[in-house]
């Protein structure tokens, strides 16, 4: 094998609320008060994260993390991915981004992209807080590309990249020249933790700190306004009523038969 | 008069349950808004397919069929949906709310830079226009959404809506079918079939048997598969189990795993952790057999049963393969 050639990767990394932790809407626009909550990287985009980071030790070249949130919380979000070995962060912040949907997401992100040179762009399949799985697909279209969508595999050489596609009950080879966009399923490998050494180097990289006006960002097609989907209720799930629960005597079996028979599943 | 279009989800003109399922709801509101329901076919197989659509009320479909389409990964399905939309602006169109359809949906709405929602599990029409349910943040929060302007780009979540026959006059009109050379530069170079067929999957089955930790091991999943087969459910599995290599990844329901809202749930040897119940909590009934009966997952329960799922579920098996036989 001759020397690698370079590949220059972005990884769209979000911030997240923990899933463990009680989520506050804004009564007035239903969107998440995020300084609120218990945040962490979506824990999809770890994968992406590693996935990039593993590239970088086979092909020479720059790994930079993309994320489109407020300030400082998303920052550190961002550091924490720079810690795990990446290269340099972008953060596009603004206030007028405030309750973009996954459209007007992928809008911003893509003018985010146009600004930086890049092989392959990284995503999550999914992140856990809208879960809407729209974004990477809808970035792919608007930058001009195909994303090559949930990746249990990938591999990148001669220019070209090549995923194992998750589908039920197996998978898709897809193949695509660079450059590339893929998004990566949870499961694609195991990310790696940060090193104290890589956290006390990450305060020394560079954050780059974007508004919507250095993007060239239309308002009009971000923000609450200029986002297609509104949310107009918002209400906390009402708990579940516990129904019965029975102490297998030997019987249980046939309890539970009955329960189901009772309810038409067989 | 608009037109509602659902897009027909299938597996080489074998529809999938959800594209009943849409027809359903999708003729719902198109009689209430006085829209034309249309369903859209694209790929091949289309003869297979014409009968059973119509019995679910797609009188009219549009059919693109064409072999090259399938060699390369959703780009012609995205262009030429796109341009229909484009030609022919429909008021409404329903996606399957699965990978495959998410991402075709998510492709058209950015091409024609239309509204979408995706994991949509009710839909009322109400002034006009429609107001979407679905759940948020692993079920904690129920939310109502809107979408400005048309075409609204509706993902449908699988079981979320009833099928029921509506039988209509087949009749189809043909589109013919362009593949740029733009759309071949993702191409599909090969399927890969790792499980033999027959169970249907997690996203689209109406019920789910899974399994965690409780089992053991990796041998012991022919429990879980087993009860699955008697009452024609899904596998699923709990991280712990995946994470353990017992169960491939695409089974996992939870947090980073799939989100079901299967009619039955039924978690076997599974402790009920927050991120397990955010994959299943919307589940309409839910079915947990575990021997601690303090293990939160009873916290959900329809029906719990506290005992040794080595016994309880082989017992339950031949229990409900007596009572289905006689
Ligand atoms: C960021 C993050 C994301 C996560 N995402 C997911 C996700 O997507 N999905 C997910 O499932 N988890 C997820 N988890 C993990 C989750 O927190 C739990 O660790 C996991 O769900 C536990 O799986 P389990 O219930 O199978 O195992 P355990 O918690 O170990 O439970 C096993 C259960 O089996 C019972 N049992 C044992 N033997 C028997 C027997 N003979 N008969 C009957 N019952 C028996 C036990 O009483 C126990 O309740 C995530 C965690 C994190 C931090
Ligand atoms: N605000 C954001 N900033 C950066 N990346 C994002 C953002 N929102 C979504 N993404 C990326 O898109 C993926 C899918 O998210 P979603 O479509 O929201 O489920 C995530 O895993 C991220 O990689």
């Amino acid at each position: 094998m001759g020397a690698a050639a370079i590949v220059n990767i972005v990884v769209c990394v979000k911030r997240v609320p923990d899933t463990a932790a009680e989520k506050k809407l804004d009564p007035n626009d239903f969107t998440l008060d995020r300084d609120s909550v218990e945040s962490i990287m979506n824990p999809v985009d770890e994968y992406g994260v590693e996935e990039a980071l593993k590239l970088k030790e086979v092909h020479e070249g720059e790994i930079t993390i993309l994320t489109m949130g407020p300030e400082p919380a998303d920052k550190n979000a961002v550091r924490k991915a720079l810690a795990l070995g990446a290269d340099k962060g972008m953060l596009v912040t603004d206030d007028r981004l405030h309750g973009s949907d996954a459209m007007a997401t992928a809008y911003v992100l893509a003018l985010a992209l146009a600004q930086v040179e890049f092989d392959l762009v990284i995503l999550g399949s999914e992140s856990t807080d809208a879960r809407t799985s729209l974004v990477p697909q809808a970035l792919g279209q608007l930058m001009g590309m195909t994303a090559l969508t949930n990746a249990k595999k990938l591999e990148v050489s001669d220019g070209k990249v090549t995923i194992h596609r998750e589908e039920e009950g197996g998978y898709s080879v897809i193949e695509s020249e660079l450059p590339a966009i893929v998004s990566v399923v949870k499961g694609i490998n195991e990310p790696r933790y940060a090193t104290l050494k890589g956290i006390m180097s990450a305060k020394q990289k560079e954050v780059q700190v974007l508004s919507g006006d250095d993007l060239g960002i239309d308002p009009a097609m971000v923000g609450l306004d200029g986002s297609k989907s509104e949310v107009i209720e918002a209400i906390p799930r009402p708990p579940r009523q516990q129904g019965e629960v029975v102490k297998d005597d030997g019987d249980g079996h046939v309890k539970l038969a009955d329960f189901l028979q009772q309810h038409k599943f067989i | 008069m608009g037109e509602l279009w659902v897009v027909v989800d299938h597996e080489k003109g074998e529809p999938k349950k959800v594209s009943f399922q849409m027809l359903s709801a999708g003729r719902r509101i198109a009689e209430k808004l006085g829209h034309d329901l249309v369903g859209v076919f694209a790929g091949t197989g289309f003869e297979a397919a014409k009968e059973k659509l119509a019995k679910y009320g797609a009188g009219k479909v549009l059919v693109a069929e064409s072999e090259e389409v399938e060699g390369y990964l959703v780009q012609p399905s995205v262009d030429l949906l796109t341009k229909l939309v484009q030609e022919r602006s429909p008021e409404v169109v329903l996606f399957a709310s699965v990978p495959y359809g998410k991402d075709l949906a998510s492709g058209v709405a950015a091409k024609v830079g239309a509204g979408i929602l995706a994991d949509v599990v009710d839909i009322e029409p109400q002034d006009g226009g429609l107001v979407c349910a679905m759940s948020v943040f692993g079920g904690a929060m129920n939310t109502k959404c809107r979408i400005k302007g048309t075409p609204q780009i509706i993902c449908v979540k699988p079981n979320a809506f009833v099928a029921e026959e509506a039988p209509a006059e087949a009749a189809e009109e043909r589109i013919e079918v362009q593949v740029s050379d733009d759309a071949k530069r993702v191409k599909i170079a090969d399927r890969v079939q790792q499980e033999a067929g027959g169970r249907p999957g997690v996203e689209e089955a109406s019920i789910i048997v899974s399994g965690g930790r409780g089992l053991g091991g990796p041998e012991n999943f022919r429990i879980v598969e087993e009860l699955a087969d008697v009452i024609g459910a899904a596998v699923g599995a709990s991280r712990a189990a995946v994470d353990a290599g017992w169960y491939p990844h695409q089974h996992q329901v939870g947090q980073t795993g799939k989100t079901v809202s299967p009619q039955l749930y039924i978690a076997v040897g599974i402790s009920g952790a927050i991120q397990h119940r955010a994959g299943m909590q919307t589940s309409k009934t839910i079915v947990a057999i575990n021997k601690d009966a303090d293990a939160p997952i009873f916290g959900l329960t329809d029906f719990g049963l506290v005992g040794d799922l080595f016994k309880v579920v082989p017992a339950l098996t031949e229990e409900l393969k007596k009572r289905k036989g006689g």
